[in-house]
């Protein structure tokens, strides 16, 4: 009976999480748009216009070019989305744990940040199209510059967690949960762990593929590239599987380095109910899936203009190597004990 | 003029350039400026014919674009309305008995709103915007289709 109810939860779970992020990811896409717009001193389009985009393009024609492979084509979208849903599972959102976390899940979390890569990349090849091959390309050339430093980033802070409390499980978003990281380090560490989050933010802008990285969608240069072939049902489920990413690359970025919650702080001074505590951690909780948004998207989109695809290669295998490779000698001697 | 029933006030928009003298094309972007701020209603210039709701096309056909405009034509999926932006395209404008050109556009393809002038204003291509929304949300009251694809 208790394994039926926990498979049924997990379930409805779920679902439930599906249709959180994508809604919610389409508003964070319009607030994106609209803080964009202010800050070219426009109106700009209204909160609900990635709402209106989706709904039209649903309505749409799905074309399917004459030279693409069928099967890859159409399966790729869904492919895309479906991973992303899966990392939520693994995340913790405000004060609710993962649904399937546990001991190691941060691994099986950074190998499911690739698959959208990939399945776009494989879209792009199978469309048939010169113009998304090349995209398909640029796509690869991205992914293969920000692994590294994304890797070096997670690894070492799970490393330095695990060597202060080896009784925890290693490498899961739990531990990182209960021990903030800023709290667990000394003064070098903690300037180590604050290189590693402008890292990862900048990491986060090529993920997602925006402008000042956006070689593979480069719209002027080879029009929406790896999207070129796309239409109708098949491009909304990129469009969804896009909101969807801001937040859950947003979630990795909080569970890593800002697990806070308002609802202990709040039970200090008066007591709150349970489902007050949870309402309030995951409304806190899309409060920094905002602000982290706008920091690692919108500014930098609407500020920089693109980089060329050796420059992107150098920034992420040059400079933010570089960083990180001090980052992570910074926390190694705090490891050591030298201050 | 009342919109109640709009095509979500979601409009994709793909230019096209069939020899125009440029004239109209910066218009075009004057309209998507900060000052008109065509993005307001959810006007979005998209750079693949496979996004679009709508083709704006510019100039008088040259012999070089006929067969290129048909093709982008039938490259954008359905439902779908096309704008000719510009004297010159609405009719020849100056350009009218120029042994190089095809003729209007809508000698090709064929046009739903035509928007004169030379090259007309910015506020002449958002009004043309409006009517956009007013033909596809008729298209998509009789199943969306509107001669294939
Ligand atoms: S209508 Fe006038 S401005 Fe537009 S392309 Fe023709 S000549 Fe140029």
């Amino acid at each position: 009976m208790n394994e039926i109810f926990e498979i049924f939860s997990a379930v409805v779970g779920t679902f439930v999480l599906g249709a959180f992020s994508i809604l919610f990811g389409l508003s964070v896409k319009g607030i994106d748009r609209k803080i964009s717009a202010r800050m070219q001193w426009r109106i700009g389009s209204p909160l609900r216009q990635p709402f209106r985009d989706v709904r039209k393009l649903l309505l749409k024609e799905s074309v399917l070019p004459k030279n693409a492979v069928s099967w890859i084509y159409n399966s790729s979208p869904v492919i895309s989305l479906a991973s992303l849903l899966t990392i939520l599972l693994f995340i913790p959102i405000g004060s609710i744990p993962a649904l399937l976390g546990g001991s190691g899940d941060i691994i099986v979390v950074l190998y499911l940040l690739i698959i959208p890569s990939i399945a776009i990349i494989i879209g792009g090849y199978s469309s048939g199209s010169p113009f998304s091959s090349v995209g398909a390309q640029r796509e690869m050339v991205l992914l293969i510059s920000y692994e590294l430093p994304l890797a070096m980033v997670i690894f070492t802070l799970a490393w330095r967690l695990n060597i202060l409390y080896p009784s925890y499980s290693a490498l899961s978003f739990e531990t990182f949960q209960k021990f903030p990281i800023w709290n667990s380090v000394s003064f070098l560490g903690f300037i180590g762990a604050g290189i590693f989050l402008i890292v990862i933010l900048l990491v986060t802008t090529a993920e997602l593929a925006k402008v000042p990285f956006d070689i593979p969608e480069a719209e002027t240069e080879i029009a929406e590239g790896v999207y070129v072939e796309y239409s109708g049902r098949n491009y909304a489920m990129f469009y969804l599987a896009d909101a969807v990413k801001i937040v859950v690359l947003s979630a990795i970025i909080i569970a890593i380095f800002f697990p806070y919650n308002l609802s202990p702080l709040l039970s200090q001074y008066y007591p709150v109910a349970p489902w007050l505590g949870y309402t309030i951690d995951i409304l806190f909780f899309m409060f920094k899936t905002i602000i982290i948004a706008i920091i690692a998207m919108t500014f930098l989109r609407t500020s920089l203009a693109r980089l060329k695809i050796d420059q992107i290669v150098k920034v992420y295998w040059f400079h933010l190597f570089t960083a990180s490779l001090i980052a992570m000698i910074l926390i190694a001697l705090d490891t050591m004990g030298v201050f | 003029m009342k919109i109640k029933k709009v095509f979500d006030k979601s409009l994709w928009v793909f230019h096209v350039n069939t020899g125009s003298c440029n004239g109209c094309d910066i218009e075009i972007l004057a309209a998507l400026t900060p000052r008109y701020d065509a993005e307001r209603f959810g006007v979005h210039l998209v750079g693949t014919p496979r996004h679009a709701d709508v083709l704006l096309v510019t100039g008088p056909v040259t012999r070089d674009m006929e067969e290129k405009l048909k093709r982008i034509y039938e490259q954008t999926p359905a439902p779908k309305v096309v704008i000719a932006v510009g004297t010159c395209g609405v009719s020849g404008g100056v350009f009218y008995e120029s042994y190089n050109l095809v003729g209007p556009i809508d000698r090709v393809i064929p046009v739903d709103i035509y928007v004169p002038g030379c090259p007309p204003r910015p506020e002449a291509i958002i009004d043309a915007f409006v009517k956009a929304w007013l033909k596809l949300e008729k298209l998509r009251g009789e199943g969306g289709d509107d001669g294939g694809s």
